[in-house]
Formats: C-alpha cells, structure tokens, sequence
C-alpha cells in the first residue's frame, strides 16, 4: 500500500512538473530541469554506497563520464558505419544504430556498473580516507584514458549532433528530460526498495561495524561489491544521455570537478540515511545552482555548494532529514498514537532508530 | 564417545615475530560448557580469533562440526553453526535493539538448509530473544541508550539469534558488578540448557568456576592445562603462570 502510494505520487509529481513545464513553453525550464534531475539519480546512487555502506566516493565524476562516453562511442561508431564494419555488416548495423537514449542508458549503465564492480573488487579491502583515495585516483586515470582514445574525439572533444524535434513530444530537450524525469525514478525507487530490504539492512551493518556485520554471518564483501556496482551503474546511466543533453562532450567537463563535489554535497546536506535525503539534498542546491547561474555566473555555483557543505557540516550533521527527524521523534513520541507526523516518517522509512 | 563438535588441532598464529599461538590442541563435545582463561597476553582472543575465522590461523585445522573450516570467512563460519560475542560490546550503533538481533536472523537463520522465516517468524523471534534476555522493553531504544551489562546481554542475543551449535562468549562479563555477574552466567546456562556448547572466555574466576565443566588454560600461546575446573585450579603451573614462580 506504501510503495503504491509512492509510486502514484512519484508519477504524479513528475507529470505535473512536465505538464507545468510544457504550459509555461519556455524550454529553458527543460533545460534546467534536466540538471536538477541528473543530480538526483547522482545523488541517490552515491548515498547507495556512501551513505547505506559508508564509503565516501571522490570518483562520482568517472562513473558519469563512462556513462556519458560509452554514449559517444556508440554514436561515433554509428556515424563512421562504412568506414569501420565491412560491407556485408554494415546493412546491418544501419538497421541498429544509431540507438535510441534509452538503450544508450541501459549499456552506459553496464559499462559503468563493470567499472563499478571492478573498482569495488580492487579497492573494497581499503577502508576510510584509502578507498576515498583510490576512487579519486580511478577517476584520474580514467580521464586519461579517454583523453588519449581518438576515436570519441580524445581532449579536443566530441560533437554530437542531435536531432531537433522528435515525434510526439516536438523538442528534443523535453524527451531528453521525460526520460531524465524516468530514470530518477528508478534510481529513487532502487534506493527504497533497497533500504526496505534485507540488503539495507546489510549495507547498514557494514556502514556500522563490518567485524561484527561478518560474526552475524553478513556476508561483507559481496555486499560492498552489490552496491558499488548499483551505485555505478546508476551514475553511469545518468550520464548517458549527458552528450546528447550538451551537443558537445570534452573530457574536462565530464569528469569536471562540479560532478565529484555535488554527488557528494548533496546526499550530505538533505541526509545520508533514507532515500529522502538525497532527494532533498538535490532538488535544493540543484535549484539554487540553476537560479544562481542565471541571476548571478554559473561561476558561483561550487562557491554555494562549499558554503552550505560547510554550514550543514557545522550546524546540522545529519542533513536536513535529521532536523526534520529529531523534530518529529520529539512531537510524535508523547501520545501513543499515530500522528501526521509519525506517519509522515514512516513512509520516509526514517525508522525511530535511524542515524 | 560422539565425535566432537569443535576440533582445534595444532593451531599456530604469529604476528610477525611474536608467536601468539603455538600449536593448541582442544577439542569441545556437543552439548559441553568449556570455559578458557589465561592470563592477559596468553592468546585467548587470538584463539576465538582463529576459530571465528576473524583471523587466519597459519598452521594447523580447526574442525567444526566434522568439517574443516581453514580458510573460510567469518561469515561462513557463522552460518555454519559457530557464533561469538566480542570481548567489548559492538553493537550496530544506528540500528535498534531489535534491528540488531535482527541481522543475524536475517543473514544466517534465515538462508540455513534453505529454511526460509517469514517476516511474522522473524519478528516473533526476535521478541522472543529480546525477552530472553530481559531486554523486551528496551527493544526500539538504540544501543547507546544501554547500560553496559544490557549491551552485554544484546551482544549475547544477537549472537544467539543465528541459532548457533556453538556459541564462544569472549569475556562476556568484564566490568561488571556481583550480581550482573551472576544474571550472565545464569542465563549462559539457560542457553547451554537447550543444547548449545558454549565456550567461556574469562577473567572472572567465580564465574568461571560456577560456569564450566572443564577448564582449559592458556599460557603465552601454549595450553598448559585442561581438565575438571578443581584439579586445573590446584595444579601448579597455572599458579605459577598467574602468581609467578
């Protein structure tokens, strides 16, 4: 009934901006939009590792580019058919390529969640500030990677030339952020259904004490490679569509620094615990980063993400789902019987014991 | 004789140089109270260690159960049948008292011979175990909200919640008063009472001398002593070893 509930009011949600969106027929509001959605599914996928298990991901930026460059790649093979297959194939690939976003998002997300699930078999037996390091240090050699691979255009960049309009929808920039508006869904619904599940509560215990998680027969490792290969692989899939979202791809700004910090700041400033916070964490500096980059320069946007980090770190450590949380426990524990707000924190999962 | 349930044979450990464990032999029956005492430095918990699968040993098998577990990690011991309570309390501080004693139902009784709990069993349990050890109305408070002996007491629920054959207490009782002394040992016999061999680390020799039916003493990585508690107490080399020649 919860999850109905959820999923009804998720869709709701979303329909309304859309409808919203389309009724005011500025496709700039599209635009930003798209950014604000992207930073959810981002979000969301590093509070899966970082905040259910507890390993601080620096690399956030490297899972989205595989994303974004897998993209890339499968758009320049489709642009160069005749040069690269041999005739008898290449019938056949016109008839595939060029793929549509939606699967572009599906293979991004496999790319990714491999590089996820190797990252994670490298470097899960480091702990602390060593795993941080090691994912800062994948994201480095990542880049260099693709500024030295020619063929997705190497550190001059790729242009991507996407189609103006499509059926039904008429701009392509509202489709690009429809299927946006889906995936982080998705990534909303995944982290849900994961904390609800035996898996979360797994994930918390490694996030608490791993020695005592394997006593009580968790097994530790395989679930720290589960989530970084969903937590990859959801940033992977934010990426994706990214290229065809920016016309033109280099890699300075998709492993730009903007990615690392915000996927980060995000979760940390709504709250780590539930799948709320990331949420909230994002619909707010991803709003204010859009309203600062029109009013202001985009310019001040990590300056804005640093102060509230900064503020949050200080004043409320557990991110705006903790105030919201010790607020409610303090309300709704003195009568006995449910109220709007106990409720409310039961359909946030925001469990009495949560941190 | 049935064939024991914990066969420790020649079990060796160093780190780096220093030999902790140096070619123990023990083996517990099904059913048997052991209780294992030494003085501080003797190895003790390098020996739950070892068999817990928190540390590999480096020479010698430990068998459980009739199978040999080397090389298994400390999950699969667990789910084998082998559970402990660590020597301080390490309770998962962001989950509830009964989330705690939950994992283990979860992870362990819950996958064991593909018997499957549904989310009625698994709660029923749970309170049951909570009521076990007197920490029923304390289920939905945090572990920081308890007291040192109620930590304890959730150390040994949770352990108990994955239903083990053997349950190995490290020092389950330092730091506590008489009478909560007295409260852990009575219930680690109520437990041994429905069947689990259970194996007592401990400094406190009144508990131990109530507790065990057999006494085996480490000295710097070597076992000096096994036997009925009365005769291990008297010999001298444990006197020796804890008062000094």
């Amino acid at each position: 009934m919860r999850s109905f509930l959820f999923y009804l009011v998720s869709i709701l949600v979303g329909a309304a901006f859309f409808l919203f969106a389309r009724w005011v027929g500025n496709d700039y509001l599209f635009f930003a939009g798209y950014t604000v959605l992207q930073f959810i599914v981002l979000a969301t996928a590093w509070n899966i590792l970082g905040g259910y298990c507890g390993y601080v991901n620096f690399g956030s930026a490297a899972f989205f580019a595989a994303g974004a460059y897998s993209s890339v790649a499968l758009h320049k093979l489709a642009a160069g058919i005749d040069k690269i297959f041999p005739e008898s194939l290449a019938g056949l690939m016109n008839m595939i390529l060029p793929l549509p976003i939606p699967i572009l998002i599906i293979i991004g997300g496999i790319v990714s969640g491999v590089i996820g699930l190797g990252t994670g078999y490298l470097t899960l037996r480091l702990r602390g500030a060593f795993f941080a390091i090691a994912t800062l240090a994948l994201a480095v050699v990542l880049q260099t990677l693709i500024v030295n691979w020619d063929f997705v255009g190497g550190s001059r960049g790729a242009y991507i030339i996407r189609p103006n309009d499509i059926p039904i929808l008429g701009s392509y920039i509202q489709y690009l952020f429809l299927v946006m508006l889906v995936l982080s869904v998705i990534a909303i619904a995944t982290a849900r259904i994961i904390e609800r599940s035996r898996l979360g509560y797994g994930f918390a215990t490694i996030r608490d004490d791993e020695l005592a998680a394997e006593a009580c027969g968790v097994p530790t490792l395989r679930l720290k490679l589960i989530a970084t290969t969903i937590s990859g692989a959801l940033m992977g899939m934010a990426g994706a569509p990214f290229p065809y979202y920016i016309g033109y791809l280099e890699p300075s700004s998709a492993f730009g620094l903007a990615y690392a910090v915000n996927s980060i700041a995000m979760p940390m400033i709504g709250g780590t615990t539930s799948w709320v916070g990331p949420l909230v964490g994002a619909l707010l500096l991803g709003i204010i980063q859009q309203v600062a980059t029109v009013t202001i320069s985009s310019a001040v946007n990590l300056l804005i993400v640093g102060l509230l980090l900064v503020g949050f770190v200080i004043v409320a450590p557990k991110g705006i789902v903790g105030l919201v949380q010790d607020f409610m426990r303090a309300r709704a524990s003195d009568q006995g019987r449910p109220t709007w707000r106990s409720r409310l924190a039961i359909f946030a999962n925001m469990r009495p014991g949560a941190r | 004789m049935a064939s024991p349930l914990l066969e420790v044979d020649n079990l060796g450990k160093r780190f780096g140089g220093f030999v902790a464990l140096d070619g123990i032999n023990l083996s517990v029956t099904q059913g048997e109270r052991v209780g294992l005492i030494g003085p501080n430095g003797s190895g003790k918990s390098t020996l739950v260690n070892c068999m817990c699968g928190t540390l590999q040993n480096e020479s010698g098998t430990v068998r459980f159960d009739g199978h040999v577990v080397d090389g298994l990690a400390a999950h699969q011991r667990t789910h084998r049948g082998m559970a402990r309570s660590f020597q301080l309390p390490r309770p998962f501080t962001t989950l509830t008292v009964s989330e705690n004693i939950r994992i283990p139902l979860l992870y362990t009784a819950n996958t064991r011979r593909g018997a499957h709990l549904s989310l009625a069993e698994i709660t029923a349990r749970c309170e049951e175990l909570t009521g076990l050890v007197g920490l029923a109305a304390k289920a939905d408070k945090l572990p920081r909200d308890l007291t040192q002996v109620e930590m304890r007491k959730l150390e040994l629920a949770r352990a108990m919640a994955a239903e083990p054959k053997l349950l190995i207490a490290d020092e389950a009782m330092a730091g506590l008063s008489q009478s909560e002394v007295a409260d852990i040992v009575a219930l680690l016999i109520k437990l041994n009472e429905r069947g689990i061999t259970i194996i007592l680390i401990e400094h406190i020799m009144r508990a131990v001398m109530s507790f065990s039916q057999r006494l085996v003493v480490l000295v710097s990585g070597k076992k000096i002593a096994d036997g009925p508690p009365n005769d291990v107490v008297n010999n001298p080399e444990v006197i020796g070893a804890y008062l000094g020649q």
